[in-house]
């Protein structure tokens, strides 16, 4: 009896129904299972961190170890698509490092600069100058023995004949010029004028940075540059008059030279009467009076959707520094004869030389907006290519049912308009030209568009600060820089 | 010097990886032979990366002192050793092992960080690697430890209310204790242990409807004692170790499945009620808009493990001490910044490791409040490497919890050897058990065998 009893106790301690026992098993088991799989979401996520987000988190100008890095690495170039040395780093006899800029003034605001702060591509790919391609034995090796790594190259999407050509062209006017791809984004030429040469920018900070004579030389003015669109602004207009009238084709106005409306009076260019037009030739003459007729009946509401479409009153789409451009029409704050002006790009409405050259390339490009780069690819200093940007696309602006139409009212902007000069070239061009009016000063002159107008290659924007007409000083720059890029 | 400290980073990268292969080797293993041998290459591993790291710094620093303070962890290493081997044959060494890796390479990060911390974590974890050692003998003697839950739980309340009268503030949380005027404490730290104790004792018990709302409801009130603490690390602990220590001691999904259910509504209450929880948020979900203040840290965090990439900067080549408290809660990023990601994903394996050891003894413990208390010892160790790595790199908010063995703070260092001890204990008894087991019932069941049934 006793001992039965004993044994009895002792099973209750020592042991229970291994049904029980299954089942603390089978709960302590779910227990790893959802620690092991916490742990392994957060390795993944660790190495996820390492492999893809990195690179532009400590590309942040907070992270202070750029100049550690700096020390181990010999900073990379910035080439241009056709193999020119943008931006390299020398070492001179006393074995001091010295960033060179091959050619001056001319890249300043794109490529950017190392001293006084870092602009243009030097800051947004820093990290990628400094950084060594790491995999190969001989990278290792020069750690470990002390020698410093060549650093990664920059690969710029820049073409230096265009670049070198638009430089030239735009001569000592104040302006800028910007080629892009139209089917990529990808940036062929940007150059501004008043630049300056970040070869001796420590020297020359002080009277650069004090600007007394409103210059702004450190501005790019071809993405920071805010101007009045002038007539450009009708391939807006265009395509909210095409979008709010589908029997667009039918449209006839009867042009006098100048129109009034509640006591404000609308010119066209030089008081000219165009007499009897239709739409396409109310564009290709550049009515003022049509246009700013037009605008009337523009519902403000739309206008500015469509304008924001087209990314005004935000940042543009890209890794370059820019300012955004402005539509400022607004239901309740703004009346008729604003809407009026707006139509024909006087208004208060500003735009940047790039994001214009952006809209060129939407129509271009049937309608779909590219993002705009300037970086075509990363490669080690042995020349291995490490990474590649692609093209984005940014937006889809129209169809392409509407991009073949302002296509063809820009094509008869060269044929039998304002842009007439650009006419006999061995490709076709289409475009607009712009007259930005100023107050008690030379009008700014626009011209953007692209060529060939069946199969466009290259879109772009020029202005002219304070120079005159379009056709006049605008169109000219553009001819030069199509032929340099056709033939 | 850069040519040596250039190779000696890529070269404790290997050891530390072959430590951690090694330590998967005999988790898996079952041939006693093949265990053994991977211990001593474990051994050997563990001195070499102690002697290369601190190599590396001298070489930097040029500085004396670090030698002695390099001998003084070289002999505590080496007593641990041979000591809790004598003394407990039935430990498990690999766990040991592990302990020592980590306490190795918190000493030597440490040391590169701040040799005044490091000095200080040195003794204070010789003073508990000592104490640990009576630990085992304490869990198998006295039995009775098991009786006194609700006064564990009562002591553990009573202390984190004592802290939120007199504690003082620092980081934001009200948790430290100074004591007698001459150190600080983290009672939480301590409290911690109660709380297991506590629950595991309860619950060993029985495990009815009502009991589960009695004790369910002083869990609470200690969360609720470390939220008014602003300690949130520490009241999420809690809550997750009780959580999971009630899964497994009722087997119960639906209790699981509520309580986190529950959680997440607590800290959705929580974030719209406190200001300190918004911003935690915010700094996490956008670091570097907030660069300037909130998001400063994580941001210092991130740009230290990116810049560190795959194989860090080396010892003393990077730039940790920009990070806020770099030696205590975000003492990963520093690892990760010198030694390099790889070493830092070792180091994740190691804890991983480390767990699955513990719920292992967990496992095979057929005593249910020895197996409650390891359960809820080991989910404790886990959650807190999750909660202190995910927040320094952003992979959840950070909460501003320390690395178990490796963060700076004697505090936690002590509870956490501690718990290790314990769970040693646990697992001696039953390994000793086992064999006189064995021995009794010759021909008859043996422990061991039972299990696979």
């Amino acid at each position: 009896m006793m001992k039965n009893k004993k044994n009895e106790n002792n099973d209750i301690l020592s042991q229970k129904p291994s049904v029980n026992k299954d089942s603390e098993r089978k709960t302590i088991l779910s227990i790893v299972y959802i620690f092991v799989g916490l742990f392994v979401l957060m390795m993944g996520y660790f190495a996820y961190f390492l492999l893809v987000k990195s690179d532009d988190v400590i590309n942040s100008t907070y992270n202070l170890r750029h100049d550690v890095l700096a020390k181990r690495v010999v900073r990379g170039k910035i080439m241009s698509a056709d193999g020119k040395v943008l931006a390299e780093t020398i070492i001179d006899n006393d074995e001091n490092e010295i960033r060179s800029y091959p050619y001056g003034d001319m890249y300043a605001h794109l490529v950017g600069r190392v001293m006084r702060g870092r602009t243009g591509i030097e800051e947004v790919e820093n990290i990628t100058l400094l950084t060594s391609y790491s995999n190969s034995a001989e990278a290792m090796y020069n750690d470990i023995v002390g020698v410093k790594n060549p650093g990664n190259n920059v690969v710029s999407t820049l073409n230096h004949k265009l670049t070198q050509v638009a430089y030239d062209a735009l001569g000592n006017d104040w302006g800028a010029v910007v080629a892009i791809e139209p089917k990529t984004g990808k940036i062929l030429a940007m150059v501004s004028k008043p630049s300056y040469d970040p070869n001796d920018i420590d020297d020359n900070w002080e009277k650069l940075s004090e600007d007394k004579d409103n210059e702004s030389p450190l501005l790019s003015r071809a993405s920071q540059g805010l101007y009045p669109p002038g007539s450009t602004f009708k391939i807006i207009t265009a395509l909210a008059y095409i979008r709010a009238n589908p029997n667009y084709m039918d449209y006839s106005y009867k042009c006098n030279g100048s129109t009034e409306y509640e006591g404000m009076t609308i010119n066209c260019s030089n008081k000219k009467a165009h007499g009897n037009v239709d739409l396409k030739e109310a564009f290709a003459k550049s009515c003022n009076t049509a246009f700013s007729t037009i605008g009337k009946d523009i519902l403000i509401n739309d206008f500015r959707s469509l304008s924001e479409s087209f990314f005004f009153n935000q940042p543009l789409p890209a890794r370059i520094a820019n300012y955004p451009s402005s539509f400022l029409l607004k239901v309740g704050e703004s009346g008729v004869k604003e809407t009026m002006q707006t139509a024909i790009g006087q208004g208060r409405t500003l735009i940047s030389p790039l994001h214009n050259a952006m809209i060129a390339a939407a129509v271009a490009n049937g309608g779909v907006i590219m993002k705009p780069y300037a970086i075509d690819r990363i490669e080690s200093a042995g020349g291995r290519v490490l990474k590649g940007y692609i093209p984005e696309e940014a937006a889809v602006a129209m169809t392409s049912k509407e991009a073949d139409y302002l296509k063809s009212m820009m094509r008869s902007v060269v044929t039998d308009g304002t842009a007439s000069r650009l006419k006999n070239f061995d490709y076709k061009i289409a475009g607009k030209t712009g007259t930005a009016e100023q107050e008690g000063k030379d009008s700014h002159a626009w011209f953007i568009g692209f060529a060939p107008a069946n199969d466009p290659k290259i879109a772009i924007s020029v202005i002219v600060e304070n120079k005159g007409s379009g056709s006049e000083y605008a169109l000219p720059i553009a001819g030069k820089v199509f032929d340099a890029y056709f033939n | 010097m850069h040519f040596v400290v250039e190779l000696t980073k890529y070269l404790m990268l290997l050891i530390f990886g072959a430590y951690t292969y090694h330590a998967f080797r005999v988790s898996v293993k079952k041939n006693k032979n093949t265990r053994a041998i991977s211990l001593r290459w474990m051994t050997c591993f563990l001195f070499l990366f102690h002697f290369t790291g601190y190599f590396t710094m001298y070489l930097q620093v040029q500085n004396n002192k670090l030698v002695w303070l390099y001998g003084g962890e070289l002999l505590v290493f080496i007593l641990v050793l041979s000591l809790y081997k004598i003394i407990y044959p039935g430990i498990s060494e690999l766990l040991l092992r592990n302990m020592l890796m980590l306490l190795s390479l918190g000493y030597i990060i440490l040391t590169r960080l701040s040799f005044d911390k490091a000095v200080r974590q040195f003794l204070i974890s010789a003073v508990a690697l000592g104490l640990g050692l009576l630990v085992p003998i304490f869990i198998q003697k006295y039995y009775d430890i098991r009786k006194y839950g609700w006064i564990y739980g009562i002591i553990g309340i009573f202390f984190l209310v004592l802290v939120l009268l007199i504690g003082t503030e620092s980081y934001g949380a009200t948790s430290w204790l100074t004591v007698f005027g001459l150190f600080t404490i983290q009672p939480t730290e301590f409290v911690k242990l109660l709380f297991v104790l506590c629950i595991a004792s309860l619950f060993s018990e029985g495990t009815d409807f009502k009991r589960v709302c009695a004790v369910t409801a002083m869990a609470g009130a200690t969360v609720l004692a470390l939220v008014f603490q602003k300690d949130l690390g520490g009241a999420l602990i809690f809550f997750v170790t009780y959580i999971f220590m009630l899964y497994g001691a009722t087997g119960k999904p639906l209790y699981l499945f509520f309580g986190l259910a529950g959680g997440s509504l607590a800290s959705w209450i929580a974030y719209s009620l406190f200001d300190h929880v918004k911003v935690r948020v915010m700094a996490w979900r956008n670091p570097f808009g907030y660069i300037d203040k909130e998001g400063y840290q994580i941001s210092q965090s991130l740009f230290a493990i990116g810049t560190g990439g795959w194989f860090g900067m080396g010892l003393y080549q990077g730039l940790p001490t920009t990070i806020p408290v770099v030696d205590s809660d975000f003492i990963f990023s520093a690892i990760s910044e010198e030694f390099g990601g790889l070493l830092a994903l070792c180091l994740i394996l190691l804890y991983i490791n480390c767990f699955l050891i513990l719920i292992n003894i967990s496992l095979k413990t057929s005593d249910d409040f020895y197996r409650l208390l390891s359960l809820g010892f080991t989910v404790m160790f886990g959650f807190q490497i999750f909660l202190s790595i995910g927040g320094v790199i952003k992979f959840i908010p950070s909460t501003g919890v320390t690395l178990p063995f490796i963060s700076s703070g004697g505090s936690s260092m002590v509870a956490t050897i501690i718990m290790f001890m314990v769970i040693q204990g646990i697992h001696s008894t039953a390994n000793t058990k086992m064999s006189v087991k064995a021995a009794a019932s010759l021909g008859g069941e043996i422990y061991d065998e039972k299990q696979k049934k």
